[in-house]
């Protein structure tokens, strides 16, 4: 349907106006930061061209970095997955308590991160810490979760974990609840009556596009993390810990390198849009069985 | 469906139950230790229990130490103000996108697209020199300007008004409505579980939100929950354990309280996170 023209432009030009102002500009501008020296405050500005990038290359701290936020990433994916393709299918096996556990995993997504964030930081506390108590009671060494250098990392990630595997499994719920009943019986005329073998050749391959889509939600929050490392953390010990977004935060508003910042935000912009067409391609492949 | 095995059937309580109680282990032990006196918490004894019960306390120094109050407040007028404005810039583009043809309406609806894989802490340096320049940092604009625009409100929404009959518009242009006026008398009542979803969606991502406060907050009167709880255990140098497990117990509650209590809707607006990054 084709109105007065005024009358679009003024539906269509606020939002249109702010997109550009707030994010598309914003991002080139990032972009073109990042072949600058610029720091924040001064007045002068050098091209440097990619020299940026060439320094990223062969920065330490970067290298750390971008290695740490893949572990997280890769660590926090696959747990998630797992923990919540397993309760789901565990939930959805029988009709007992089904709204409880659903309930019970899925409360930590809807917490306040960085509140439970400082409740993790008791809980893994090397003396008064639940943790290391009940370890404890099972006769099993105390340990300093958060500021040795060898578990710091996977300490995050068992908290990543824990705060996203609701979100898996209530998206894996809805991937079961969309395969249709008839396939089921089919495959039990077909004398498939073990839930392994049901599961291997029935459900699994039917829920691949799901897990195709559920692998890239995750990756893409696992790739933004930052509040319970900035919380927990702080990137150490002896940058144990430093992430991406931990990186770009302490780059350009700790030290106001904001050229250099521009740069890695580049990268972490690639990665999100590279996450983002691999998810794009997991939701068409969706629709189409 | 035939009923599995009474053997499966314990075996599945069993799994499931210590899964549960791992997943609301943090949240059971913050209760606890919010209601425990000091001496209790810093025991190397495990006790689950307080024997002697210091609610009073606790809750009151949190309260009283903090202006914890406030940080709730603020979080209630940022998140209000956002979602209000979102929902006024998105709706008038999204009927235009579902419903109207007009020039260039292949390219604008690229640019939505694209402004929809854009995450928020990717223009974080732009928008905050921009902000200084505007003199609007360490004010509650700050945390909310850069978010009244939202690419995936005007998709979601415009998905949503597709299915809206058309002779329902056209009935409304021959009544004499105008454009807008059709927008928010005729298509907003229609969308109302829509939106819904969507405010769930963004409420709970920007009262969560704490990198972008981080940047933009020093006072600790405009703080918003979770930075407010970063003064907090900053305060408290992380030791006074027990009031600060108050403090993330009042924190914690809104959205949790709010989950309990609408469980089906909130789950569909916090999983529309899966389109949207």
């Amino acid at each position: 349907m084709r109105v007065n023209p005024i009358h679009t432009a003024l539906l269509l030009t606020p939002a249109t106006v702010l997109i550009l102002m707030l994010l598309v500009v914003p991002v080139a501008i990032v972009a073109v930061m990042s072949l600058t020296n610029w720091q924040f405050g001064a007045a002068t500005l050098d091209w440097v061209g990619l020299a940026n990038y060439r320094e990223l290359l062969a920065d330490p701290v970067f290298q750390k970095s971008i290695s740490n936020t893949l572990t997280y990433l890769v660590v926090v994916t696959l747990g998630s997955i797992t923990i919540g393709l397993g309760a789901a299918l565990l939930i959805e096996s029988d009709t007992q308590l089904r709204t409880f556990y659903r309930t019970a995993f899925f409360m930590p997504v809807a917490s306040t991160l960085i509140a439970m964030a400082v409740v993790w930081q008791f809980l893994l506390h090397p003396s008064v810490g639940l943790v290391n108590q009940v370890l404890g009671l099972l006769g099993m060494e105390p340990r300093n979760w958060l500021n040795d250098g060898r578990s710091a990392l996977y300490s995050l990630a068992a908290i990543g974990i824990w705060q996203m595997s609701g979100l898996a499994l209530v998206l894996f719920l809805a991937g079961l609840k969309s395969i249709p009943q008839d396939i089921r019986d089919a495959g039990a005329l077909d004398g498939i009556e073990h839930p392994l073998d049901r599961f291997r050749r029935i459900t699994w391959p039917l829920l691949g596009p799901t897990t195709l889509f559920v692998v890239t939600v995750c990756a893409i929050r696992a790739l933004q993390v930052f509040d319970t490392v900035h919380v927990l953390t702080k990137g150490g010990p002896n940058k144990a810990t430093e992430v991406l977004l931990h990186t770009i935060y302490s780059e350009g508003f700790s030290f106001l390198r904001m050229g250099y910042a521009s740069a890695m935000t580049v990268v972490f912009i690639a990665g999100i849009f590279f996450l983002t067409q691999l998810q794009h391609l997991a939701m068409e492949r969706k629709t189409h069985y | 469906m035939k009923r599995p095995s009474i053997l499966f059937r314990t075996l599945r309580h069993l799994v499931l139950m210590t899964g549960a109680a791992i997943f609301l282990a943090p949240f059971i032990w913050m209760v606890l230790t919010s209601l425990k006196p000091a001496d209790e918490i810093f025991t190397r004894e495990f006790s689950l229990l307080p024997s002697r019960l210091a609610l009073v306390e606790n809750y009151t120094q949190a309260l009283t130490r903090v202006p914890l109050l406030r940080y709730l407040w603020n979080g209630i007028v940022v998140c209000a103000a956002i979602l209000v404005l979102q929902i006024v810039v998105a709706l008038p583009a999204a009927y235009a996108f579902a419903k109207l043809d007009f020039r260039g309406k292949t390219w604008a609806w690229r640019l939505v697209l694209l402004a929809l894989m854009i995450p928020h802490q990717a223009t974080a340096i732009p928008i905050y020199v921009m902000l200084h320049h505007l003199g609007l940092l360490n004010t509650l604009s700050a945390l909310i300007v850069p978010f009244v625009i939202s690419a995936f409100g005007i998709f979601l929404m415009r998905q949503f008004f597709r299915t809206v009959p058309d002779d329902l518009i056209h009935a409304a242009r021959l009544d004499g409505m105008s454009e807008l006026e059709l927008v928010w008398r005729v298509m907003l009542p229609t969308a109302i579980p829509a939106l819904f979803a969507f405010s769930i969606f963004s409420v709970v991502w920007h009262w969560n939100d704490y990198f972008w406060p981080l940047l933009v907050i020093a006072s600790p009167e405009l703080a918003t929950p979770p930075l407010g709880t970063m003064f907090f255990r900053n305060e408290e140098a992380g030791t006074n354990y027990g009031p600060l497990m108050a403090g993330t117990v009042l924190i914690t509650a809104p959205l949790v309280l709010f989950f309990i209590a609408a469980q089906k809707r909130f789950i569909e607006g916090v999983t529309l996170t899966g389109v949207k990054g």
